[in-house]
């Protein structure tokens, strides 16, 4: 006998004792698709004939099946399931995950099971129980075939189990080994002619018999609805089954295909909402057309899994987890969606959105529900744009992911509800995007990035960065970007240094980056600008009313607390973009720029006053006092003299930390008082500009310095050649002109703004900073020999990890944001930027 | 760093014996921590000046630490006041350097040990934390004349304002040993900090150096909080054996307990929240930013809530919420638990539940995202009753402690009147279809209103 069992089923076994199922099961099956009683007995109590374990076991056998069958995989019950209630549990489990169920009944004679017992090596229950089982077997038998398996396979001799074949079948649904490309046409409800120009647009070409040919290779795909409210129901039907017949088309089946089906049927269905024309056109048809029909419809599916699962074709759309699967409720939902069980003013139902809270990798396509126009929301899309109400019939072509349509030819009926909703205010996924949930930032995550593949989150980071996100971060809607941390050169061996240009070349070189940029490092604080051209533009691209932009600190939050100055900042920079002809330029009505911010005093008030100040005052002071006393000694004592020029050193150098912090400190009463340095132009609308030049990065950016009302700064670079000796000499020269004026140092980049190199991506950047100004990270006598020889041995390893990855993500995260993809996907990497900066990292670095 | 001594009584090189240490020579003692240097800018029949000196190693204050974690945070910096300001490293320096004298003893001059001399002492950089009134209130009591003067943060920036060091001159007729032990005790009080973990020893030292003045002590409370640093429980044992009574201050209590009149106030909100919870016959019940867990725990005894779910942004509120749970009967900690999650995501965790108590919570919540918190709460997780409570911010003129203008908690974005709370309340309820009312918590002033309001949401029954 041939036991045909779909891939996604719950096989019970059936059958006493020792009548050899558990033989029969290894026999046909892997050992990890068996879950017999007998070892869930033995797993809670060492013993797998301790009836009184069953119901333990029986717990976990059912919770470990659950988990397979959630994970879509074949699972065999080895157990007795004698009883109907047993079975009933097997049945639920199937409907719970939407699988096919399957019984094999082992209905051999008492002599046989009498004499398998026997022969077991292990252990014998006994002739009493075996008896008793066969009692049972034999009332099951009576109902089994109403109890709702799906398929039921009894074997009534041991050569029927000796010869039984094992069959699996792949479910209907499932033709992931078809992977297009395909156009999928939307809701058609008998518009014949605008069909057959569609499908002219896209290449087919249609013989007057309405006989199909496709370009070569592809394949169309109806989303269903054929048929209802239009003029021409039967030369759809004829059009699309001759395709179906003829391999170059699939179609799912639309709720109004199954009415009509089911009136074909002989069933009692209310005429109404377009059936009554189908069923006057078909009246003008012959008896075998409608029964051709009536048998096309009758074997249409509910959806199909396609392209090794990346694409699901359905009616009204599926959810994840009935993808792929088979029963009574994913066909319902493929083909009306989920209700509310309310109803609108319009008397129709009131549609729950599914796509919005979709989460799977899957792109859905569907129909059903007249839309303006075709939107993306979490990788779903509905191309349903209500042909037969006067709109437009659609196909998407996949996998370009364009979409085609045609006008339809006039209103053949009139829409219940008004599907052209006047001008669109916001799109479908920032209209969704409105909330973020908890699980989508939680736990340990794994980002796919596209510079760097999978960055790993752990737990406990992400934990840290739910709080500083929540009690901090700006909205997160306008979290597109966090810059990434940036790490120092390698340490210098130069006497009185510890970082040096030549060790930023060397890491260049030693990477194979041939030119770089050197940027004069502005010391203020870091701020992400994002300026929008005005609050359309804010409202349509980000979805935030009534703000035209935000300037966001490198850990997102909101850089000032003062909304009117952070606008006339942005005004300021909105001017200078206007100015420099910038929205025409770029084409985009949005900008996002990384930035320095100057005076460092303005953000970093309370560092300055808690840390630097004090620590200014408290050496002044106390220096000033010990060179005093001890100058006073030294006249009498020779051995304080010592002590006295170590002091009047420590003394200088608080004088010299004090005038080191106090170059980056100027007070602000106005705007005016504020400098801006943009040295990114990060992303403008479609555009994530990574694949540029920083000198292209320089050129632009400047175009908008020279109108910045004051508040822009150009910042000044020099591009080297990192092999040249001279070159070098050159940058070295640059580095300490930069210093000695006062400035913090350079940052030093290659040219091209992501470069690979022989181990994977190269640094982004790295910071080379001036002897002065590291007296405000080590503290104001970190030069002398005696300190400067232990500061020299730090380690920049877990440095430079951290910024290839936040920079990874950081890319990862505009890139998203560009491609429209829904909030949650750019969220999670602006999130795991925080979530890394939770890291312990030495923070002078 | 550096601190002088000064004798004025003849002859004053008397003051070498006294120390222990030669005014002719300058001498090194190495300590973990750097070097001591003694010696004596003045030596002259009427005056003798002794100096110590310390050389503290900030390289290897930060890199030579062995400590428990989140201890001594501000040793964690290059950029750091430590080596120049007089603190715990000056009083180790003490006890190390000048033992003998701190102890009372003298191999040479004993007797003059024993007898009250005309001292100076003057500390270049001593940080008071608590102003020079408490620097006077420390000293002054003890027979010391105290002036001080104040170093601002810096010169050119005054609107920075002053700096927390002084340059601080004591003097006053007393034994060197009272002197030095005086300033032992005192110098890491009024800095507020210590350099290493203080455990049971500590006590065991304040004991020891303040016996004979510390009873006494109009100051001794603070004295023995902040020289425990804040341990409450040692804080407790210390000033039990100084005074022989009971203290019933829990732990060291933060800035806006001290304002709100202490933990009173505090206390009253949780009866009020309880019995609003009560009284909507909620079973199960959410504590939306438990915090450390108080509201928690007071539930917790409380049988007609048979699960309360503790819920919180911050693992480390959490943290210590979880060690007092754990002091629980285990058939009260079966009906807690706790989780952490944020009011800015949906969380369906949160979905279910009979009430929820957000208990001084929305202050502080940015009010950009005040819409996502209403939809987390009151769309998805949508308990059928919601308690929150916020402070009124008109009751503030009424705290005198609390400058005018500013909140009640640093952490506050925003502190509302009463019309602006239920304003709110009302919009949220009437978005979400829910009916809200509002209680008074705390003494009611008849214009100023209770110093807590209180929004208790009922959802409407759907039609």
């Amino acid at each position: 006998m041939n036991l045909i069992l779909p891939e996604l089923s719950l096989i019970a076994l059936v059958g006493p004792s020792g009548c050899g199922k558990s033989t029969f099961a290894r026999r046909h099956f892997k050992p990890t698709e068996i879950l017999s009683s007998d070892f869930f007995r033995a797993l809670v109590s060492d013993d797998e004939n301790d009836q009184a374990a069953s119901r333990d076991a029986f717990e976990l056998l059912y919770a470990a099946a659950a988990k397979r069958l959630s994970r879509r995989l074949l699972t065999v019950i080895d157990a007795t399931n004698l009883q109907r209630a047993a079975r009933r549990q097997v049945l639920d489990l199937a409907k719970r995950f939407h699988y096919l169920s399957a019984a094999i009944v082992f209905n051999l004679p008492q002599e046989v099971c009498l004499d398998y017992d026997q022969r077991r090596p292990t252990r014998h229950v006994g002739p009493h129980v075996i008896r008793n089982h066969l009692n049972l077997l034999r009332q099951s038998l009576r109902g089994l075939e109403k109890e709702g398996f799906r398929h039921l396979y009894v074997l009534s001799s041991p050569e029927e189990v000796e010869s039984a074949v094992v069959e699996r079948r792949r479910l209907w649904v499932d033709r992931r080994d078809e992977r297009g490309p395909f156009d999928i046409i939307g809701d058609v409800h008998g518009c014949r002619e605008e069909l057959v120009t569609l499908l002219c647009q896209l290449g087919y070409r249609v013989g007057p018999d309405l006989q199909v040919e496709p370009p070569s290779g592809r394949k169309a795909i109806f989303v269903g609805d054929l048929v209802d409210r239009g003029p021409d129901v039967p030369g759809v039907l004829r059009l699309v089954m001759g395709m179906v017949a003829a391999g170059t088309a699939l179609c799912v089946v639309g709720n109004h295909d199954d009415k009509l089906l089911r009136k074909l049927n002989g069933r009692d269905v209310k005429v109404n909402h377009g059936l009554a024309e189908s069923l006057a056109q078909m009246e003008g048809e012959s008896d075998d057309f409608r029964e051709r029909v009536r048998v096309f419809l009758e074997k249409l599916l509910g959806h199909y899994v396609l392209d090794d699962g990346k694409l699901i074709v359905a009616h009204a759309g599926l959810k994840e987890h009935l993808q792929g699967r088979a029963s009574r409720r994913v066909r319902d939902f493929a083909l009306y969606g989920e209700t509310t069980g309310e109803v609108d003013e319009s008397g129709l139902p009131v549609r729950l959105n599914w796509a919005a809270d979709y989460r799977g990798r899957a792109m859905v396509v569907y129909g059903h529900t007249p839309v303006a126009q075709p939107e993306w929301l979490n990788h779903t899309i509905n191309i349903d744009t209500g042909c037969v109400f006067g709109g437009r019939l659609t196909a998407l072509r996949y996998p370009e992911n364009e979409w085609v349509s045609v006008s339809s030819l006039r209103t053949y009926c009139d829409p219940g509800r008004p599907f052209l909703p006047s001008p669109i205010q916001l799109s479908a996924q920032l209209l969704a995007d409105d909330m973020l949930d908890w699980s989508d930032v939680s736990g340990s995550r794994r980002i796919a990035t596209r510079l760097m593949g999978e960055v790993t989150i752990r737990a406990e980071n992400s934990t840290a960065a739910l709080e500083v996100m929540s009690r901090f971060a700006a909205d997160p809607r306008w979290l597109i970007y966090l810059p990434p941390t940036m790490s120092p050169c390698e340490t210098s061996r130069e006497p009185g240094l510890l970082e040096h240009p030549t060790e930023a070349f060397a890491y260049y070189r030693h990477q194979g980056v041939e030119r770089v940029v050197c940027q004069e490092k502005h010391m203020g604080s870091r701020c992400v600008a994002i300026v929008c051209r005005n609050g359309d533009a804010a409202r349509q691209t980000f979805g935030v009313e009534g703000e035209t932009g935000i300037l966001l600190t490198r850990t997102g939050r909101r850089f000032f607390d003062d909304v009117a100055l952070e606008g006339a900042l942005l005004a300021r920079v909105r001017t200078a973009l206007d100015a420099g002809n910038a929205w025409e330029r770029w084409q985009t009505s949005w900008v996002c720029l990384d930035c320095e911010l100057m005076p460092w005093s303005a953000k970093a008030q309370e560092l300055l006053r808690h840390q630097y100040a004090a620590v200014g005052a408290a050496s002044r002071a106390a220096l000033a006092e010990v060179e005093s006393v001890l100058k006073q000694t030294s006249e009498r004592n020779r051995e304080a003299a010592v002590l006295y020029e170590r002091h009047r050193r420590r003394a200088e150098a608080s004088e010299l930390f004090t005038a080191a912090y106090r170059r980056y400190c100027w007070s602000t009463s106005s705007v005016a008082d504020f400098k801006l340095a943009p040295f990114h132009l990060l992303a403008t609308e479609g555009v994530v500009h990574v694949d540029k030049t920083h000198l292209w990065h320089m050129e632009e950016l400047s175009r908008m310095g020279e109108v910045g009302e004051g508040l822009l700064l150009k910042t000044s670079f020099k591009i080297i050649e990192v092999s040249q000796e001279s070159q070098i000499a050159e940058g070295v020269r640059w580095w300490q002109e930069l210093t000695e004026r006062g400035g913090e140092g350079m940052v030093v980049k290659p040219l091209d703004f992501s470069v690979r190199g022989k181990r994977g991506l190269v640094q982004p950047a790295v910071k080379c900073r001036g002897p002065e100004y590291l007296r405000i990270i080590y503290g104001p006598e970190y030069i002398e020999p005696e300190h400067l020889g232990r500061l020299r041995s730090r380690g920049l390893g877990a440095k430079r990890a951290l910024a290839l990855r936040e920079f990874a993500l950081g890319m990862e995260a505009l890139e998203r944001f560009v491609r429209r993809e829904p909030l949650r996907r750019v969220h999670e990497c602006c999130f795991a930027i925080l979530a890394l900066e939770s890291e312990p990292v030495d923070p002078r670095l | 760093m550096l601190l002088t001594l000064t004798l004025m009584h003849e002859p004053a090189a008397d003051l070498g014996y006294l120390l222990g240490k030669n005014p002719t020579r300058c001498q090194s003692f190495p300590l973990s921590f750097g070097q001591a240097h003694v010696f004596f800018p003045e030596v002259s029949p009427s005056r003798c000046t002794a100096a110590l000196l310390l050389d503290i190693d900030p390289i290897g204050l930060v890199r030579n630490r062995r400590r428990p974690s989140g201890e001594g945070h501000s040793l964690q910096q290059y950029v750091n006041d430590r080596p120049y300001v007089a603190s715990s490293f000056l009083s180790v320096a003490l006890s190390q350097v000048f033992g003998s004298a701190l102890g009372g003893r003298s191999r040479e001059r004993p007797q003059l040990a024993e007898t009250a001399l005309p001292y100076e002492a003057r500390l270049a950089v001593l940080p008071c934390r608590g102003g020079e009134g408490f620097l006077r209130r420390l000293f002054e009591p003890l027979g010391y004349n105290v002036a001080a003067q104040r170093h601002s943060l810096d010169p050119l920036f005054p609107e920075w304002g002053e700096s927390p060091y002084y340059t601080v001159t004591l003097s006053g007729q007393c034994r060197l040993h009272d002197l030095l032990s005086h300033l032992y005790v005192l110098i890491p009080v009024l800095d507020n900090d210590k350099h290493y973990w203080v455990g049971d020893a500590e006590v065991e030292k304040l004991l020891h150096h303040g016996e004979g003045w510390l009873t006494a002590h109009p100051e001794r409370e603070n004295i023995t909080r902040r020289y425990l640093k804040h341990r409450g429980e040692l804080a407790k044992s210390a000033l039990a054996r100084i005074e022989q009574e009971e203290s019933d201050d829990e732990e060291s209590a933060p800035v806006e307990e001290v304002i709100e009149e202490r933990a009173r106030l505090n206390d009253v909100r949780l009866d009020a929240v309880q019995a609003a919870l009560r009284e909507s016959g909620a079973k199960r019940v959410l504590d939306l930013g438990c915090g450390e867990g108080k509201l928690l725990r007071a539930l917790s005894r409380d049988p007609q809530f048979t699960e309360i779910v503790g819920v919180d942004v911050s693992p480390r509120a959490l943290e210590i919420a979880r060690l007092r749970l754990d002091r629980l009967p285990l058939d009260v900690q079966s009906r807690c638990r706790l989780l952490h999650g944020s009011l800015m995501y949906r969380d369906t965790r949160l979905s279910g539940f009979d009430a929820a108590a957000v208990v001084e919570v929305i202050e502080h919540l940015d009010p950009p995202r005040f819409s996502a918190f209403e939809r987390v709460l009151f769309e998805f997780a949508r308990p059928r009753a919601v308690v929150v409570t916020t402070p009124n911010v008109e009751y503030n003129v009424r705290f005198e402690t609390l400058p005018a203008g500013s909140f009640r908690h640093k952490d506050h974005r925003f502190e509302w009147t009463r019309s602006q709370f239920q304003d709110w309340a009302n919009g949220v309820a009437r978005r979400f279809g829910y009916a809200v009312r509002f209680v008074a918590v705390g003494p009611e002033d008849e214009i100023l209103g209770s110093p807590t309001q209180m929004g208790v949401f009922r959802q409407c029954p759907k039609n």
